[in-house]
């Protein structure tokens, strides 16, 4: 499997068939795989080659600089044949200029020095052009703590400056899209945007204008940049030239704590790092994964994460009294409602699931299921939501977890949400539990939902017919918790809970295993997420051999398996 | 015939054609016809507007930006008008040792070219003079040089700026009358 988009170039990744060979880096002879980019050459060896242009992802621009390195091929005698030392090692004859590194590939014999004292002469001079005209707007800047000509400066620049002339104003605060903002004067013209815009975004409409210093990064006049991926620009401009709208001025990067997670805005599952401070989400960026969404994500997705912070979110358990919502405590919450299940006969209970929950959720929602249902089947449902798959990332399954819940055996992929109407409407479902979604969504309204005798209601935002429903359970959203989900293309992978719940909510999986408890399960005591995770892998045999364990950051591949059940 | 076009009436087949000529030089990529259409353009209506930059983009399957920022990287491609009568003042070594800034600044207070219209770049407020520095005209041994639309002058002073003017004038009169 590879790479759900697909990318242009992969400079990172050589194909497999390429033969080896011997390369000598800094004294050390190696191998690699025939072709591969010098800047992943030193990287495999745990060297680094600086560089602004080169991208792994995006066409070779090879203007910076940045990556010049001193490059030597063994000295060949008259007949072509190599020149050995006294140690039978070839001599090598360098070239008398330094190369750019990404534009160079190895080959057979070929020396690479990538700190000798030419090259870091190179390097500093390259920093000082790079900083003339820089504005040095560091303290005020996005970037600041995650800006390559920060990092670079300190590592391999001068220390100091020696211009004295003036430098270059260019444009600030330029409309770069709907949700970019571009300063001109902090861009060190690397094009990975105009790149990225061309070749992976297919909205060619960026470009530099004018010459030399005044070279200026512009969109063209009476066109947009709104691409739903133009964000990723944010991401690959090494500089805070591209910063974004929604994140900037909101927080300094370096006090965010970052957790790995997914983004659950559609059923690609993009890998995504949660940037949040004392309990809030400041911003969401991709995460690289080759296997899903290489080193890219949707501007809908990454942006999709406000409503977790919203002031309608239900944060306690609640009742509703004569219209009015009363405060509850959990156990007592969790008491009635697990009473209230267990007083209806199964065929009168439905549940009207998210397919947005994790499988851990959607395991324990299963086992409450079975354990009220003492036989019988009893009614569930998800919610499906369709959008449109775009080529590139987003699929036209908005749900995250839809083969999770196929998988686990909960609801019909959405196909009796009619039959759950009607059966409503006609007393035949008597007790609905909705968890973390609002039938109002799928026309379940007030009039229908005033004929049952029981609802319960968990999630975060409630719909507008909530006052129908005896309980409100607050539950977590998708940074607040922990689990795991399967992608559209059938892989597992994790979510790490990045913040606690607001107020008095609870992760779901917790507030599932109490209400297991209370219905009368008490073989098992699940005390962490692992626990579920462990017991769902015996239970269900989708999950059979895994661990909480074994399934790393970049998730696991369960194509196969869902393939053998004709889930995918 | 492109949308473009449509908004251009003034485009004559002979241009068209002309421009099509060009393009057909380049078989392999119309993409390189970019620079001799704009000096086409230029060529014909004096400066290259947003409207020909659109044009030569659509007639060669480019994005328009691909074409701008050629437009752009030469400061002889112009985006506007420039004066009726412009002058091109020689800035390279010789000519800067001879006196060409003075020069520069003297044109530009007898013509009174106050709008500073890009880098080192003045048209008077009628549109009539401009006043812009260039490199090297290849005529060091006779510094400062200038050129005054396609004509060339050489060991420049302001005495002989004075005489050009008036003799400019003199003519626009005879035209007027
Ligand atoms: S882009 Fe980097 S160097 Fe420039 S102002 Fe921002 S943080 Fe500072
Ligand atoms: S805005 Fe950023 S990514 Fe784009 S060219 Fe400038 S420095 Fe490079
Ligand atoms: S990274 Fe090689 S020239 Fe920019
Ligand atoms: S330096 Fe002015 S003509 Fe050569």
């Amino acid at each position: 499997m590879s790479a759900l988009i697909k990318n242009p170039f992969n400079h990172d990744l050589p194909p497999l068939e390429a033969p080896l060979v011997n390369v000598q880096l800094d004294g050390q002879w190696v191998k690699v795989p025939k072709g591969l980019n010098i800047i992943e050459v030193a990287k495999r060896f745990g060297k680094f080659i600086p560089h602004y242009c080169y991208h792994p992802k995006l066409s070779i621009a090879g203007n910076c600089r940045m990556c010049l390195f001193e490059m030597g091929m063994p000295k060949l005698d008259a007949n072509r044949k190599p020149v050995v030392d006294a140690e039978e090692r070839p001599v090598i004859n360098w070239l008398p200029r330094p190369q750019i590194a990404c534009a160079t590939q190895a080959t057979e014999g070929m020396a690479i020095r990538t700190n000798s004292k030419l090259v870091k002469d190179c390097q500093e001079g390259v920093m000082e052009f790079l900083l003339i005209n820089h504005p040095l707007d560091c303290p005020i800047c996005d970037q600041a703590g995650e800006c390559r000509l920060q990092e670079y400066a300190y590592d391999f620049g001068k220390g100091r400056s020696r211009f004295v002339e003036e430098k270059v104003k260019k444009p600030k605060r330029v409309d770069f899209g709907p949700r970019i903002i571009l300063d001109d004067e902090r861009c060190i013209l690397c094009s990975r945007c105009i790149r990225f815009a061309r070749e992976i975004a297919k909205q060619d409409v960026i470009g530099f204008v004018n010459r030399g210093s005044y070279s200026t990064l512009t969109v063209y006049p009476g066109r947009v940049f709104d691409s739903n991926y133009s964000l990723n620009t944010v991401d690959i401009c090494p500089v805070g030239a591209l910063t974004s709208k929604d994140f900037r001025f909101k927080m300094r990067v370096w006090f965010l704590r970052e957790a790995k997670s997914i983004c659950t805005e559609c059923a690609t599952g993009c890998n995504i790092i949660i940037g949040s401070r004392e309990n809030i989400v400041y911003r969401l960026t991709p995460r690289v994964n080759e296997e899903v969404n290489s080193h890219w994500m949707c501007d809908q997705g990454r942006l999709g994460f406000h409503y977790i912070h919203s002031k309608k979110r239900v944060t306690e358990p609640a009742s509703h009294l004569n219209g009015s919502l009363f405060p509850l405590e959990w156990s007592e919450a969790l008491r009635t409602v697990a009473q209230k299940l267990m007083e209806f006969p199964p065929s009168e209970i439905a549940f009207l699931v998210s397919a947005r929950l994790t499988c851990e959720e959607l395991y324990l929602v299963k086992k409450l299921m079975e354990t009220l249902g003492k036989g019988t089947e009893i009614f569930s449902e998800i919610i499906p939501r369709k959008g449109v798959a775009d080529g590139l990332l987003r699929s036209a399954d908005l749900n995250p977890n839809t083969k999770g819940a196929i998988g686990i055996g909960i609801g019909k992929e959405g196909r009796r949400i009619e039959e759950l109407k009607n059966k409503i409407r006609a007393k035949e479902i008597n007790c609905l539990f909705a968890i973390h979604e609002n039938p109002e969504e799928v026309g379940i309204q007030e009039d229908i939902l005033s004929s049952l005798s029981f609802y319960v209601w968990q999630g975060l935002i409630p719909g507008p017919a909530v006052h129908k429903a005896n309980i409100l359970l607050a539950g977590a959203s998708f940074a607040e918790k922990s689990g795991t989900m399967i992608n559209i293309a059938g892989r597992l992978q994790k979510l790490h809970k990045a913040i606690l719940c607001p107020g008095r909510a609870r992760e779901d999986w917790r507030i599932l295993r109490d209400l297991l408890l209370l219905v009368g399960v008490k073989e098992r005591v699940f005390e962490k997420i692992n626990d579920v995770f462990d017991a769902m892998s015996k239970e269900i045999d989708l999950f059979e051999s895994l661990s909480w364990n074994t399934v790393g950051d970049l998730g696991i591949d369960l194509s196969q398996k869902l393939k053998n059940r004709s889930i995918l | 015939m492109n949308a473009t076009e449509k908004d251009l009436p003034q485009l004559e087949e002979s241009f068209i054609e002309e421009a099509e000529r060009i393009i057909s030089q380049y078989p392999v990529s119309k993409r390189s016809a970019s620079l001799p259409l704009l000096h086409l353009w230029q060529r014909h209506f004096g400066f290259v507007s947003p409207q020909g930059v659109q044009w030569i983009a659509e007639k060669l399957d480019l994005e328009p930006i691909a074409v701008e920022e050629i437009a752009t990287f030469y400061p002889m491609i112009r985006q506007r008008p420039l004066g009726h009568y412009q002058f091109k003042v020689c800035r390279t070594l010789s000519c800067a040792l001879a006196g060409s800034y003075e020069i520069f600044e003297y044109i530009k207070k007898s013509c009174k070219t106050v709008n500073e219209v890009g880098h080192h770049v003045y048209v008077s407020e009628d549109g009539k003079f401009s006043v812009e520095f260039v490199e090297c005209l290849a005529a060091c041994g006779n510094a400062p040089v200038m050129m005054l639309n396609e004509e060339e002058w050489m060991d420049v002073t302001q005495t002989k700026i004075d005489a050009i003017l008036n003799h400019l004038i003199r003519e626009k009169r005879k035209e007027e009358f």
